[in-house]
């Protein structure tokens, strides 16, 4: 597995274990009415959980195993992968901040900052899709004798 | 990859990208309040990014990628991938459901509200869906299997 698919899933993981630390809060405080405002944090659950774990570790296997781009490339630009993960990565944080804060105290700068959040994970969606497009595709090339390597194989 | 994978990957690709720029649109009113009507984007948001991104890629890469069928004293080289005529059907009830649910709350918007004579919209989504989902299990059941070497046919666990 290469550097870039690793930052992905290794991320992924830790926006696994912050959800769920998240998710425990949240569900704890339900259970027992300690304050209210924790409700806030429901959205940022989802979102840690679909957008930093499902999503960039979807976009970390896609990556590491779609067929190779070119012998000479088999990645393609890498610095498409690298320019999504730091939009979505930063997006996602942006948004886990501002969010809450904006639900307890809603303000111009917290809005703005919310509407940043939008625009990078936008940002990163399109350059995934970009990155991945012209990964997904037929074999083009003779099938290889040995089938000791079935990493990005047809 | 077969062709129906490539397709069915690649609508996925198109769906992630519209889902999040739906979903931009509704955090990004949360923030400004721009305009109210576009929360109604989030029940799109959430359907189009569930379905047609994660389900769909997932159901690409698993037709693509499941062990093959290889069928007792017919030697077909590496296997082959069932009927794919039942991925192809998931491939198209699957999208076809996602266009309605993307398209259904915009058009409630622009109706102003409850729009009783879209109803069937998300009805009809829910079926197509239940379509695709039961082709795509038909097709990928029994290849979820030990690996069977074609030509001495022994059995990998």
């Amino acid at each position: 597995m290469y550097p870039q698919a690793r930052f992905y899933i290794r991320t992924a993981l830790i926006y696994l274990v912050l959800a769920f630390v998240v998710a425990a809060l949240v569900l704890i405080n339900q259970s027992t009415a300690q304050d209210g405002r924790l409700s806030a944090l429901q959205p940022v659950f989802y979102h840690l959980l679909m957008v930093g774990w499902a999503t960039q570790l979807i976009g970390g296997v896609a990556l590491w195993m779609l067929p190779p781009y070119s012998r000479e490339k088999p990645r393609g630009d890498e610095r498409l992968g690298w320019g999504a993960y730091a939009a979505l990565n930063a997006g996602l944080i942006l948004r886990v901040i501002a969010e809450p804060l904006n639900a307890w105290q809603p303000g111009r700068a917290l809005g703005i900052a919310l509407v940043l959040s939008a625009v990078l994970q936008v940002i990163a969606a399109w350059l995934l899709v970009i990155a991945l497009w012209p990964r997904v595709r037929r074999r083009i090339t003779p099938e290889p004798q040995s089938r000791s390597s079935q990493r990005g194989g047809c | 990859m077969p062709h129906v994978s490539v397709v069915m990957v690649r609508m996925a690709l198109l769906w992630w990208g519209v889902g999040f720029t739906l979903g931009g649109l509704t955090l990004a009113n949360k923030g400004l309040s721009f305009h109210g009507g576009v929360w109604t984007l989030r029940t799109g948001h959430i359907f189009v990014l569930l379905v047609g991104w994660l389900v769909q890629f997932s159901a690409g890469v698993a037709v693509w990628i499941m062990p093959r069928l290889v069928h007792p004293g017919v030697v077909t080289g590496s296997g082959d991938r069932g009927d794919l005529r039942l991925a192809w059907l998931c491939c198209v009830a699957l999208n076809a459901g996602v266009a309605l649910m993307a398209l259904h709350a915009p058009l409630v918007w622009l109706g102003g509200g409850d729009v009783p004579a879209l109803r069937w919209m998300p009805a009809l989504a829910g079926v197509l869906w239940l379509i695709a989902i039961a082709a795509f299990v038909a097709n990928v059941w029994p290849r979820v299997r030990p690996v069977i070497e074609p030509l001495t046919m022994t059995v990998k666990e």
